[in-house]
């Protein structure tokens, strides 16, 4: 990886700029650090009037809507190929270790579809709700917006997420291990606004999502929490959907695993039993080593992972100050406190929640520290505001076997070598 | 939030329903977002249109276990066989064995504990109407929402002959008969039990000494799975 070659301070012994010019471009353009140039050569990117000081740039609207810096273009969702059959019924992933705060950009957002990505015309998007109601309706995408909206920021868990790692590490990069996950500030309408306007018979207690994709994606929601803290949205970070993200409309079930927050929403029914649909028990149950199966896990566990340092974010310094970040979650409320260890689980200090703290929401923590340029075996440990603890690997195996495929929420040890290199590691 | 499957709200009357309803609408119920907006009980905003009942009955497609939502129709096994080869057997096989990666539907009994799990309708679902209901939403893969009552019967009905759920491909299965069908591994699913795994309750987290001399036992580089593992995976600030 280039960002491992670092400019050598022996190659600028010459003192003359041809040198250092070499030494540069071996570096593979990589920035120099400020303590080797006050020993070597003044620093051309200030001594050289640079191309963006002297000439004009591009004005207004030469992109009408904004895109990356070109020098971006390698943050982007990833998949892995040899994970599903095909890439309609696959998934990608955030690049969490190139992204900081708490904000998912949406055009980083993972995507996983059952049957590719719904091109839904939005003249023609229509929301029946149906079933033990007063009255059966349809809603229009402009009727959606006539309702009072309430914006809340949510993460996104795929409840596969980290799943390949249940028998040991698989996927080098955080990207892969933990990339299944995104944080948006959601726009919408409460499904409990929507439903007084149908009008609940009295046996009503659960629901069915349905999407209007050719997977017509269709999942089991109890009532309670459907009027607790759930929502249609059409606006994600203050934009419409994307198309990968349910546009023009989904569900949001905060706190609760990805595959019930229903994208291209078409039909909510109200039931008194649940409909126990293909995702909620040939998949998305939980197999355990005794050979019986969790049913309706819909809560995501609380759950922390450095970010950076990871294998793709090696650390591009030798030793001395280092920031070391992660994001850490919990589907049941807030974080309560992140914990760092630097050597593999012995010893912990207390890492730094910076930015909001918002319920079922991506947390960002930092832990600064003097790197001393030996390896370490880097670990995060998250606690959630109703105690949960998160667990090892070895303490999770324990109790659920390793056929699992969801659900699984262990701490992530990332072994950082004296290079800076970051590798996926399995510890005893 | 209770973890039970069974109904989560407990209300003695349409009284109470409407009570506690009301007490959420008027965020008088604890939410951890703040009030929920209100029309005037009762009222609603008078926003939206009544479904027609044409327009309920083509997208209310939704089939449950106790056989609510079924429509009239009946095929054989031997009948499923033809289609099945004709729409599902490029990846499911001719047997529903599956292919390559794609899902098996049939096989598996005895595997769930192994190290090699093999989930399969006739080895792990609970339900059958989970496949009819998913034969008719998703399949087939690309030309979904095509298939006739009948054909989704027969297809069903080769299923469980396949997994030796049914013997004798003359077997005619119908709504009439449908929920007369139970799955082997039904009673294998209980329910969310979490947090299984320690919580402060049990005491706060460790902090020092908390374990022996700690190795590496795995790498994941050695595997080399991932993507792009030597290069894009990683950042090239260079344009090429």
């Amino acid at each position: 990886m280039s960002r491992n070659k670092k400019p050598s301070i022996e190659a600028d012994s010459s003192g003359s700029r041809r040198a250092f010019l070499r030494s540069s471009i071996a570096a593979g353009g990589a920035l120099v650090a400020g303590s080797s140039i006050a020993r070597a050569q003044s620093d051309t990117a200030i001594t050289q009037v640079q191309d963006w000081a002297r000439r004009l740039g591009k004005g207004v609207d030469a992109t009408a809507y904004g895109q990356p810096s070109p020098y971006e273009k390698d943050v982007v969702r990833r998949h892995v190929e040899w994970l599903t059959p095909s890439v309609q019924t696959s998934v990608n992933f955030t690049p969490l270790h190139e992204l900081d705060g708490i904000i998912t950009p949406n055009g980083l957002c993972f995507e996983r579809h059952h049957a590719g990505v719904a091109e839904v015309e939005p003249d023609k998007y229509r929301l029946m709700i149906n079933g033990l109601v007063d009255k059966s309706l349809v809603f229009t995408l402009d009727d959606l917006k006539r309702f009072p909206r309430r914006n809340q920021i949510n993460f996104l868990e795929c409840a596969a997420n980290t799943g390949m790692e249940w028998r040991g590490v698989q996927l080098n990069g955080c990207q892969f291990t933990h990339g299944m996950v995104h944080n948006v500030m959601y726009t919408g309408v409460p499904l409990s606004v929507l439903f007084e306007e149908a009008g609940l018979k009295t046996s009503a207690r659960w629901v069915m999502a349905e999407g209007a994709d050719a997977s017509a994606m269709n999942r089991s929601l109890p009532m309670a929490k459907a009027i607790d803290d759930c929502m249609i949205a059409f606006k994600m970070n203050g934009e419409a959907l994307r198309p990968e993200q349910g546009y023009p409309a989904r569900l949001v079930v905060p706190g609760w695993e990805g595959s019930m927050w229903v994208k291209w929403i078409r039909r909510l029914e109200i039931g008194d039993e649940p409909w126990h649909s293909r995702e909620e028990t040939s998949k998305y149950t939980d197999l355990l080593t005794t050979g019986k199966s969790r049913r309706f896990t819909w809560e995501m566990d609380c759950k922390s992972v450095i970010t950076s340092p990871s294998p793709q974010a090696p650390v591009n310094h030798k030793r001395g100050q280092t920031v070391i970040t992660g994001l850490a979650w919990s589907g049941r409320g807030t974080i309560a406190r992140v914990d760092v260890s630097l050597d593999g689980g012995r010893n912990w200090v207390a890492a730094r929640i910076d930015g909001p703290s918002l319920n079922k929401s991506l947390h960002r923590f930092y832990y600064d520290f003097d790197w001393n340029g030996e390896a370490m075996l880097l670990q995060s440990r998250a606690v959630d505001s109703t105690g949960y603890i998160q667990p090892t690997k070895a303490e999770l195996r324990q109790v659920r076997g390793t056929n699992s495929v969801y659900h699984n929420n262990s701490i992530q040890t990332w072994y950082l070598k004296k290079s800076g290199e970051v590798e996926n590691v399995e510890i005893s | 939030m209770s973890k039970s499957p069974e109904p989560v709200l407990v209300v003695a009357s349409a009284t109470g329903w409407a009570l506690a309803y009301l007490l959420l609408l008027l965020g008088l119920a604890a939410t951890p977002l703040g009030p929920v907006f209100a029309a005037e009980p009762g009222k609603g905003f008078g926003i939206g249109r009544p479904a027609t009942a044409e327009e309920v009955r083509a997208w209310d497609i939704d089939v449950r276990p106790d056989g609510k939502g079924l429509p009239e129709g009946s095929g054989t096994a031997a009948e499923g066989e033809a289609i099945f080869a004709e729409k599902c057997a490029s990846c499911h096989g001719d047997f529903a064995e599956g292919l390559d990666r794609w899902t098996a539907l049939a096989g598996g009994v005895g595997t769930l504990k192994s190290d090699n799990p093999v989930r399969t309708i006739g080895s792990y679902w609970p339900y059958l109407s989970t496949a009819y209901d998913y034969i008719y939403r998703a399949m087939p893969f690309g030309n979904a929402q095509t298939l006739k009552p009948n054909e989704v019967y027969a297809l069903t009905a080769y299923i469980l002959l396949m997994n030796d759920i049914i013997a004798d491909d003359r077997f005619l299965l119908s709504n009439e008969n449908f929920t007369s069908v139970r799955l082997p591994n039904e009673s294998n699913f209980i329910e969310d039990n979490r947090p299984d795994t320690a919580t402060i309750n049990e005491g706060e987290p460790c902090m020092n000494d908390c374990r022996a001399q700690v190795e590496v036992t795995m790498r994941a580089r050695v595997l080399g799975v991932t993507p792009d593992d030597d290069n894009k995976g990683g950042r090239k600030r260079a344009i090429e």
